[in-house]
């Protein structure tokens, strides 16, 4: 054995350990690396004929620094998240700086040269470097010779340089002569994988720093972990003169994570992604199971083999989407066309889409499922560049190109400065649309004309004709149905767990009304281990939201980007095209009728064969029956296959006394994983005939775990009993068709929770947390889920199982079984526990009403002592005081201090009344705590202080997705600003107030129409990711610099990770909120399954921020079902610093937990808008105050018996905590607490609890040369005028300002006008957020994204520069979300806007030249007068206000959504409101297009038509006949 | 579910009271009718609640807000179902229960609470009309026999729930008649009697034998017994009365409420007044209140009866005193809601004519040279609060006499008879004196006891619930498992 053979011997024995080490060091506690997120700045510059320049790279370079604020920097400033740029491969430098170290490179494109990170230490390098030559000697390619790239390390933060890798740069060539530059790319392909997996294989510590950036004879990649103006600095060869690039592709990351990972930073190979693939984990599954069949007619078998794996779960997101890209462009298909494919337009339900394009996405929907998220994507193989959006536009991409050829294209326009009076065109990406630069041809090619080369390439439309079969066309056999009746249907239904409630509360609205039901306040059950229930197994998975790095989507309002189209029946491979691969069975949604499902099984076609395998276990009580039956099954799965049966049919039918059913999520989960190990996944669907299914939850875990179609058949048996009973209008089948469309819209509502849009990507995607299995149960059917605390396993499992099916089938057949009452939604005697039941609800009334301490203890007994049933996390912990040194109690702070550290929940005025929601208001000031206004604004009368002292003003102000009353004013007063990313009770769902709760005063408060209703979005539309979220961060500091800004998430695996993220976003506080909380309507699927405990997120948080050296930046809160002193000491040691309070705090005040908030019903006068009820109202400031001294009491004897001083002293002493000795519980004995209670390792300069203060880096922002300006204005409102440049890193302008004249002149401003500011250039985003009352705000230029947001009184005017040459109305001028909120004041906008224009408009009025999709969604109130043409969805949630648009050419009414808007015909009182703005826009902007109307109004106004939301409009007519005329506030 | 807004539509309203005039001349349930449609309304304001605290008050557990909703919806048969699964008796409950669930009721906290007593009485009346209650006879038995001692609520729900188990029960009753309390210390104007007999008719032809007369322990052997049976089940209540034990106790006409109200039961049944409620002779022969100034010694329910009787028997006064004081009106800030409200209740016998005192200590029973009963002599109190326990001072110059001819003691009751089966088989008795049991089971692993027995004096409605409670707790023993309904733990628990 040589020697280096001994050493890899050596290592590989190591290596095992290592990798273990590794593993656990990373994860150990709650965090997991696979939760890093990231998002990011991107842009390129071109040279649209394709010639080569230094300056191209120098623009690049330049505009990545412009876009620093998108990116992040973790503790240390001069450690970035990642930065680089990717160029054409500069052929003449590189030729003459290889002659320097003796390497003749062969001719352009017959070498191909990457830069290699190597680990640092020579003796890996040379391992590695023997690899590859091993590999490219397998290739026949011949390694000319490594090049070390110079590298400058000085100034580079100390994060980053700890990891810093080698770097060299590898030149190659192929030793035979082959066909052309794509053979030589190709077999580069294969070296490079082939080379990576070797080496990461067989050589330790390789995996997270060795990487080639890229291997081309076409592109390099210049990239690492720095910051965008390191970039350049460290790699010298970027400011060579020398080097030239036709292309330069840029990309700036802002992660979640600071741990050193060079690796990650981007661009890659092809692509540099600004977004979020939300369905990674199922798209990496499906790759893994695709791989089998990869066949292609350009790789040899053995190149094939030697590229597997495609895909590493341990890469980013972003990372595997570029294998795949990768993958793909090499066997074959362009570019443009991978992309096509990975990232489709949204085609489904699309009626205006060309039929040849359709049949391309649908044939392609045949072979890969989408990959979904938001994403804006630059890519390029360096002939030609391009971007795409996905199908939503999600993210911003801006462009424009120059008369001399430049095209410029970024996440922001104006982050390069170019000429103006050179620019030619201006414009956007399109959500779904594609922009590409053929640098070969020199010219753009739009989107249309590609496409239709694409798609026209293959007659894609008749093979679909050929041979797909649509569902519905299948023949109906002629077969009897099963009736379930009496005794028979009882015993069905108890053994699938039944219950009364699951029959009135769940079926009984979803088969009458079509609707999933609603429910109020928060869950206050066990978690599923907890309980000693018997559990249905979906329980046991709490549902992932997105939150922060990407947004939701509203399923509702934005239907057409969603979509439940599957495909039925066996796969092949991805690598060719061919007609056969569109052979398969199209279904419009995956749930089955009880026709639908024997329409598959009597499936007679050559092509489809069904068999069912009977998911069955012996009820016999003996060990492993149910595990025997699982193996059974998936046995059976792999036999089926084997036999050429490519639809499965895994059914529990056939229960009866001697056989129980397998839980249906976990024979789909088993026979998913067990195939897809087999790597036989693809050739068979899975259809699930279960009876155990009937709640939205089930049928998405079941989605999430790789089930095509499902029937549920209970569900249906149960709905015909019921049609019994109850003598329904309906038949069974239109009953049954409720079913099926309430759970379907249900289920678009938990994919789009996730941000994802189709039924194809949600689908094996497992977006769950597992909370309560063994690892083992976990590994066999749920591989790769999330689960951290461990739990019960197979036999456990069975033994749920097995007492339902006991009574269902008793040995005694005399007492008949009946349903239970169930007992989870409302408290039951016989059912689950509650944390608040009679006793503990009247316990804490009556304690805080007689400010009887010894009573609060007896209530505090009745939460805490959960020995006997556990119904929390907490539930688990003892106090340890094994090293604690007791001190006296009046040693510990004083009650005092502590209570500053309440907060009460967001509750929205709205759903509670005003008289509940001032009452803790007074409370909360008096103690000094501090209430939440929630998201329906705040009465500005409760501004003022009362004569005795009391003040309703809440101290914290929420501003949610819905905007309502957010204005600078109400911004002003507050101390704290909240931003709400999710709520516990329904995470990343948006909210309804129905019109009839909006009454004149709400109406008023949220700046709406009293008697519309109105939305709340589920995502902030100017939030779609972490540098979003920064820049939200950012206009509020600006709008009242004195105030917190708080940042409110929601507890889910990866929370860790996010709140980093919302950290370096300059966050003052997080909230971590447990799933548990409170609502005022909410379905009851989302209150009881999304999120997870707060213990699990706030310990995941703490740890992560501790891990990332950024805890002691911000204060870290929790909240959820928080109720005791024990409690809120817990949350202390696991790391809170405050906490809120809010269920327990309306018990305080009356309720008593009827959960009827959103029927208006409260009959003691919480939770209701109803005067009679209101009156009935009885809380008492003091008796709040009482509560909240009790729990600070409480605390502080705790605080006192583990020998804490102060509060800081025991944050995060997660030491303090350890598990309870004496579980024995036969289920939760199995949890592991552990990584709960890990206290993470900090050095000692590591803070644990909030010490340093955030830099917001306002000291040099443009307003304040602005109020320096204004000064006379500010103090005797004296016009002034003044005259700036401004640049896209100008961010927020006006803000500040406005704060100011909000300050002194309260909610009425400055008289019109007073100030008058003209700006020249690019604005950054925000241009006038909150702009206050008697500000102009004038730009010549161009601005950004969220133009407008919150205005709140300010004029806006913006115009193209002056020497520009192009048609402004023609051109993009704003960007995105702009007016987003507005409650008033104008905007003038000449040129077009991008998309979602106006969205959220309550008071604002604006005229514009033309939008993007989604213009004035949800809009309220106020006028928006659009000259030119719309996007898509036009209107969609609608309530209020009215839209003109101007429409000669009759496009506009299919681009409207109708739903709540109808179009009309201008009445004489809406000319003259046009006329008067249009004539406006002519004077500020001095618009072509307007002059032109009002020069022609008589011939022209006829074009005009109205959008007018139905039920305004009826509101509107009301008040007209009662006399009153105004209506909007 | 239910009508959301009912509360807010509709008022609390309940059958009327018969005239008193007219209803003083007969021992008839005191109502005039009250139709259908009037009860569902009372349905409707039931607000199913999240947290139905009326469901957490009520000693059965009865699962109201369902009942309610199922008779606002007209669905009789789904309201007996919800009904009879936690409550064998709706029929005494629906009109004698002092409805703690209407106390705990949510929207008693601002409001009148929702009818539920008297919904509960329309459910089971409704039930018996329309032919949904049905005998359940086991289609197999067990071939376990038990022996239900006493026949009173608990015995009864006991026996029920043991034969529906599918166990030979036979009950034993040392009176005349089967019912104990239900039978001879509730008057006939709040509980006719029909209504129990219409029940054991049910009870016989579910296979339920009932012994009368039989006194185990007295004229029965017990240990017999004991061999005989599987199980025993001592329901026999508490039935040894707390006495008066001041000067001039054994003047002739001081008696125990007792004696005086189970004679008028007899007589409206027409049975002889021979024998006692214990199956021994009356001592004191015929007793009457007409003609007489009657003074009821206790202020409670059995009180309130002897007022009602004593009224209709013609009596020329009835006065109720009481040692306690006199409860407020409306609850006190120390007894909130949901607790029992200590309030100041008027019964329909009040109504009908009493002079009620409160806070007065009796010190001594005077009587003329005949040993015949002429007055009481009592004086005023006042009560204080000391260390946290109430305790009463005499208010000086405040002794006076109530002249009366009849006092009637219904000061509650103490314990069981310890005489008799208790003895023989030597059961352990609490603190109390009452039967010890640890899940209704004695240390005699064969004997269980529930009820007022067990539990000490209470409510029908508790000793309906004990009797269940007991009857699943001998079924376990008897098989190990019990399918029988448990009220606090539902069947899909896992253990």
């Amino acid at each position: 054995m040589s020697l280096k053979n001994k050493q890899r011997a050596f290592f590989a024995v190591k290596k095992g350990d290592c990798m273990n080490m590794n593993k656990k060091l990373e994860n150990v506690g709650l965090y997991r690396s696979e939760f890093e997120k990231d998002a990011c700045g991107i842009g390129f510059v071109a040279n649209l004929k394709g010639v080569a320049a230094h300056s191209i790279v120098k623009d690049a370079l330049q505009m990545l620094e412009n876009m620093e604020h998108r990116g992040g920097c973790g503790c240390e400033e001069n450690t970035g998240d990642g930065a680089g740029v990717l160029i054409k491969i500069p052929d003449g430098f590189y030729r003459e700086e290889a002659s320097k170290i003796g390497i003749n490179l062969p001719e352009f494109g017959h070498y191909g040269t990457g830069i290699i990170f190597f680990p640092n230490n020579k003796r890996i390098v040379e391992i590695c470097k023997e690899e590859i030559f091993k590999a490219a000697e397998k290739l026949n390619l011949n390694i000319l010779g490594f090049r070390k790239v110079p590298v400058n390390n000085t100034g580079i933060g100390p994060t980053a340089l700890a990891a810093e890798p080698h770097i060299e740069q590898i030149f190659v060539e192929s030793n035979e002569p082959l066909a052309d530059s794509k053979t030589l790319e190709r077999k580069l392909f294969v070296f490079k994988n082939h080379a990576t997996h070797t080496i990461y294989n067989t050589v330790e510590g390789t995996h997270d720093i060795f990487y080639f950036t890229s291997i081309s004879c076409n592109i390099v990649v210049y990239k690492g972990q720095l910051t965008t103006y390191q970039l350049k600095t460290f790699y010298p060869d970027l400011q060579n003169e020398k080097l030239k690039s036709a292309i330069a592709l840029i990309h700036s990351r802002f992660s979640t994570n600071t741990f050193p990972r060079w690796k990650l930073a981007q661009p890659f190979r092809f692509l540099a992604h600004n977004g979020e693939i939300n369905t990674i984990k199922g798209n990496i599954n499906w790759m893994n199971a695709r791989e089998a069949l990869l066949v292609s007619e350009v790789f040899t078998k053995a190149e094939l083999e030697m590229l597997k794996p495609i895909c590493d779960p341990g890469q980013s997101d972003s990372a595997n989407l570029d294998n795949v890209v990768e993958l793909l462009l090499h066997s074959g298909r362009s570019i443009p066309h991978v992309m096509m494919m990975l990232i489709p337009e949204a085609w489904q339900d699309n009626d205006q889409m060309e039929p040849h394009k359709k049949a391309f996405y649908e044939y392609h929907d045949c072979l890969m499922e989408p990959w979904d998220g938001p994403a804006s994507i630059c890519f390029t193989d360096g002939k030609i560049v391009g971007a795409t959006l996905d199908r939503n536009g999600l993210r911003p991409s801006r462009y424009c190109l120059t008369s001399d050829d430049i095209l410029v294209m970024s996440s922001e326009a104006g982050a390069l400065v170019v000429d103006q009076s050179k620019v030619i065109q201006k414009g956007r990406l399109q959500p779904g649309k594609m922009f590409i630069a053929d640098l070969e041809q020199g010219r753009i090619v739009s989107d249309e004309e590609l496409k239709e080369k694409i798609c026209s390439e293959f007659p894609y439309s008749e093979w679909l004709v050929k041979n797909k079969i649509t569902f519905k066309d299948l023949p109906k056999p002629d077969i009897k149905y099963d009736r379930l009746e009496g005794k028979d249907l009882l015993a069905q239904q108890i053994a699938f767990g039944y219950t009364n409630e699951d029959i009135k509360i769940i079926l009984e609205p979803m088969a009458e009304k079509g609707k999933e039901p609603l429910g109020s306040m928060g869950t206050d059950t066990p978690l599923a281990v907890l309980s000693d229930q018997s559990q249905h197994l979906s329980n046991y998975f709490k549902q992932l939201f997105a939150q922060v790095t990407n947004p939701p989507i509203d399923p509702i309002r934005e239907r057409l980007v969603m979509s439940t189209f599957t495909n039925l029946g066996g796969a092949s491979s991805i690598l060719d095209t061919k007609p056969e691969h569109c052979i398969q069975i199209a279904i419009k949604q995956p749930i089955l009728s009880d026709s639908d499902i024997a329409k598959l099984r009597y499936i007679k076609h050559p092509e489809f064969k069904e068999i069912t395998i009977q998911a069955l276990f012996p009820a016999n009580g003996k060990l492993g029956a149910l595990e025997r039956g699982i193996d059974r099954i998936c046995k059976e799965a792999e036999e089926a296959i084997l036999n050429g049966n490519n639809i499965i049919i895994i059914s529990d039918k056939g229960v009866n006394a001697d056989f129980a059913p397998i839980p249906s999520l976990l024979a789909v989960g088993a026979i998913h994983h067990h195939l897809i190990k087999l790597h036989r996944r693809i050739d068979c669907s899975l259809v699930v005939e279960s009876g155990d299914i009937r709640e939205v939850h089930h049928f998405a875990t079941l989605i999430g775990f790789g089930a095509s179609a499902i029937h549920p058949y209970m569900a249906y048996q149960s709905i015909y009993g019921l049609k019994r009973e109850k003598k329904y209008k309906y038949s069974d089948d239109e009953l049954v068709e409720h079913y099926i469309e309430a759970a379907s819209a249900g289920l678009l509502k938990v994919f789009s929770k996730m941000g994802i849009s189709t039924y194809q990507s949600y689908h094996g995607a497992q977006i769950f947390e597992i909370v309560g299995l063994s690892e083992h149960v976990v590994e066999k059917c749920f591989n790769g889920t999330v689960s951290r605390m461990g739990g019960i396993g197979f036999d456990e499992l069975a033994k749920e199982v097995l007492v339902r099916h006991q009574i269902a089938f008793p040995e005694n057949t005399d007492i008949a079984p009946k349903l239970e009452v169930g007992g989870v939604y409302q408290w039951k005697r016989r059912g689950e526990s509650h944390l608040f039941n009679p006793d503990s609800i009247h316990l804490l009334q009556y304690a805080s009403k007689k400010n009887d301490y010894g009573i609060y203890k007896k209530f505090a007994q009745t939460i805490n002592d959960q020995t006997a049933k556990a119904i929390t996390v907490r539930s688990l912990f003892d106090f340890d005081f094994t090293n604690a040194q007791a001190i006296p109690l009046n040693e510990v702070e004083p009650v005092e201090q502590i209570l500053k550290r309440f907060a009460t929940g967001a509750m929205s005025f709205g759903s509670i009344s005003h008289e509940a929601h001032s009452t803790l208001a007074i409370a909360m000031n008096r103690m000094g705590g501090k209430s939440n206004s929630g998201e329906g604004g705040e009465d500005e009368i409760r501004f003022e202080k009362k004569e005795n002292g009391d003040w309703e003003r809440s101290a914290i102000k929420q501003v949610a997705s819905g905007r309502f009353g957010v204005t600078s004013y109400y911004l002003t007063n507050a101390e704290e600003l909240q931003i709400k990313m999710a709520q516990g009770a329904k995470p990343g769902e948006g909210g309804q107030l129905p019109g009839d709760k909006v009454d004149s005063w709400i109406g008023r408060v949220r700046h709406s129409t009293p008697g519309v209703g109105l939305i709340s979005p589920p995502p902030h539309h100017d939030i779609y990711s972490i540098e979003d979220l920064a820049q939200l961060i950012f206009d509020l500091k600006n709008a009242n610099r004195a105030a917190r800004i708080n940042v409110k998430l929601v507890a889910e695996a990866g929370v860790g990770t996010v709140a980093t993220g919302v950290a370096k976003a300059k966050a003052d506080v997080i909230l971590v909120s447990g799933y548990d909380g409170g609502t005022g309507a909410s379905p009851l699927s989302s209150i009881k399954h999304a999120g997870l405990p707060w213990e699990l997120g706030l310990a995941e948080a703490h740890q992560t921020l501790v891990k990332n050296k950024l805890r002691d930046r911000v204060v870290l809160q929790t909240d959820g079902q928080l109720r005791t002193g024990r409690d809120i000491a817990i949350a202390t040691l696991l790391g809170a610093e405050e906490w809120g309070v809010a269920t327990a705090s309306l018990v305080v005040m009356g309720c008593i937990m009827m959960r009827k908030c959103h029927l208006n019903t409260c009959p003691v006068g919480v939770a209701t808008q109803d005067p009679e009820l209101r009156q009935r109202f009885t809380g008492d400031p003091q008796h709040v105050i009482n509560y909240f001294t009790f729990i600070a009491n409480d605390l502080r004897e705790i605080m006192a018996s583990l020998g804490f001083r102060t509060v800081n002293e025991m944050v995060g002493q997660a030491d303090k905590l350890k598990r309870r000795d004496n579980i024995t519980h036969w289920k939760y004995k199995h949890l592991d607490v552990s990584p709960i209670i890990h206290k993470e390792f900090a050095e000692p300069t590591t803070g644990l609890y909030n010490k340093i203060s955030q830099n917001h880096n306002l000291e040099h922002i443009l307003d304040w040369k602005m109020i320096e300006i204004a000064q006379q204005a500010l103090k005797s409102k004296q016009k002034c005028t003044g005259s700036f440049d401004i640049i896209n890193t100008d961010r927020a302008v006006g803000t500040m300002i406005s704060n100011e004249i909000s300050k002194i002149y309260k909610g009425t401003g400055l008289p019109n006008d007073t100030i008058h500011f003209n700006y020249k250039g690019s604005a950054g985003q925000s241009f006038g957020a909150f702009g206050a009352p008697g500000l102009t705000l004038e730009l010549e230029g161009e601005a950004n994204d969220y133009f407008g947001k919150g205005l709140s009184g300010a004029r806006m005017i913006v115009y193209p520069p002056k020497e520009a040459k192009f048609n402004a109305e023609e051109n993009i001028i704003i960007g995105n979300v702009a007016l987003y909120g507005a409650t008033s004041g104008q905007a003038f906008i000449r040129g077009m806007a991008g998309e979602r224009f106006c969205v959220r408009n309550s008071g604002g009025t604006a005229v514009v030249e033309g939008v993007g999709d989604h213009g004035c969604e949800y809009m309220t109130g106020g006028i928006a007068v659009v000259l030119g043409n719309t996007g898509r969805n036009f209107a969609a949630g609608m309530s209020g206000g009215v839209a003109y648009v101007f429409d000669p050419k009759k496009e506009f009414p299919k681009n409207c959504n109708t739903e709540m808007v109808e179009l009309e015909a201008l009445m004489e009182e809406d000319f003259d409101i046009v006329f008067d703005l249009v004539s406006k826009q002519k004077e500020y902007t001095k618009s072509k297009l307007a002059t032109e109307l009002i020069n022609n109004w008589e011939d022209l106004k006829c074009h005009f038509v109205k959008v007018m939301p139905s039920d305004y409009k009826k509101v509107l007519e009301e008040r007209k006949i009662k006399g009153i005329v105004r209506v909007t506030s | 579910m239910g009508k959301p807004t009912g509360f807010k539509e509709f008022t609390r309203e309940l059958p009327a009271y018969r005239d008193p005039k007219q209803r003083l001349g007969d021992y008839k349930d005191l109502y005039v009718e009250f139709s259908d449609e009037k009860t569902q309304k009372q349905g409707a304001r039931c607000m199913d609640c999240g947290v139905p605290f009326c469901h957490f008050g009520c000693p059965l557990g009865n699962i109201i807000p369902e009942f309610n909703d199922a008779v606002y919806q007209g669905d009789w048969k789904l309201a007996i179902d919800i009904l009879s699964s936690t409550n064998n008796f709706p029929e005494f409950t629906g009109r004698i229960c002092p409805a703690p669930c209407e106390a705990s009721c949510v929207l008693g906290i601002n409001q009148p609470p929702v009818a539920i007593e008297h919904i509960e009485k329309s459910i089971i009346e409704k039930a018996y009309e329309l032919g949904y209650v049905k005998p359940f006879i086991p289609k197999e038995r067990t071939g376990k026999k038990v022996a239900i001692i006493g026949s009173g609520p608990a015995g009864l729900a006991a026996a029920a729930q043991l034969n529906k188990a599918g166990h030979f029960v036979t009950v034993y009753e040392r009176a005349d008649q089967i019912g104990g309390l239900l039978r001879y210390g509730i008057p006939d104007f709040k509980l006719e009697k029909w209504v129990i007999d219409r029940r054991l008719e049910v009870m016989k032809s579910e296979g339920i034998e009932f012994k009368l007369n039989s006194n185990i322990g007295v004229n029965i052997d017990a240990k017999e017994m004991e061999a005989q049976f599987d199980a025993l089940v001592l329901t026999g209540g508490s039935t040894v009365p707390r006495d008066l034990p001041i000067t001039g106790r054994e003047l002739k006409g001081v008696f125990p409420a007792m004696e005086f109200l189970s004679q008028q039961n007899k007589r409206v049944a027409d049975i002889k007044v021979e024998v006692d409620h214990t199956g021994k002779p009356y001592q004191n022969g015929s007793l009457s209140a007409k003609g007489k100034n009657v003074l009821v010694i206790g202020g409670g329910d059995t009180g309130s009866d002897c007022v009602g009787t004593s009224n209709r028997h013609g009596a020329k006064s009835v006065t109720q005193i009481e040692l306690l004081g006199k409860p407020p009106v409306g609850r006190d800030e120390n007894n909130p809601w949901p607790l029992w409200p200590m309030i100041l209740r008027t019964s329909s016998s009040h109504e009908e004519g009493v002079e009620r005192q409160w806070s007065l200590l009796s010190k001594a029973f005077i009587g003329n040279e005949k040993g015949e009963l002429t007055g009481l002599k009592v004086v005023e109190i006042e009560w204080k609060t000391v260390d946290g326990k109430p305790q009463f001072v005499e208010m000086p110059e405040t002794e006076h006499i109530i002249p009366c001819e009849l006092a009637l003691l219904a000061m509650g009751f103490l314990f069981p008879d310890k005489t008799g089966i208790m003895d023989q088989l030597k059961i352990e008795q609490d603190e109390r004196g009452n039967i010890k049991t640890t899940n209704y089971q004695t240390a005699n692993a064969k004997v269980f006891s529930a009820g007022d027995m067990r539990r000490g004096q209470s409510l029908v409605v508790w000793a309906i619930s004990e009797g269940r409670e007991a009857a699943r707790a001998v079924d376990i023993y008897l098989m190990g498992t019990s399918n029988l309904e448990a009220k606090d733990e539902g069947i899909l628990a896992v253990h």
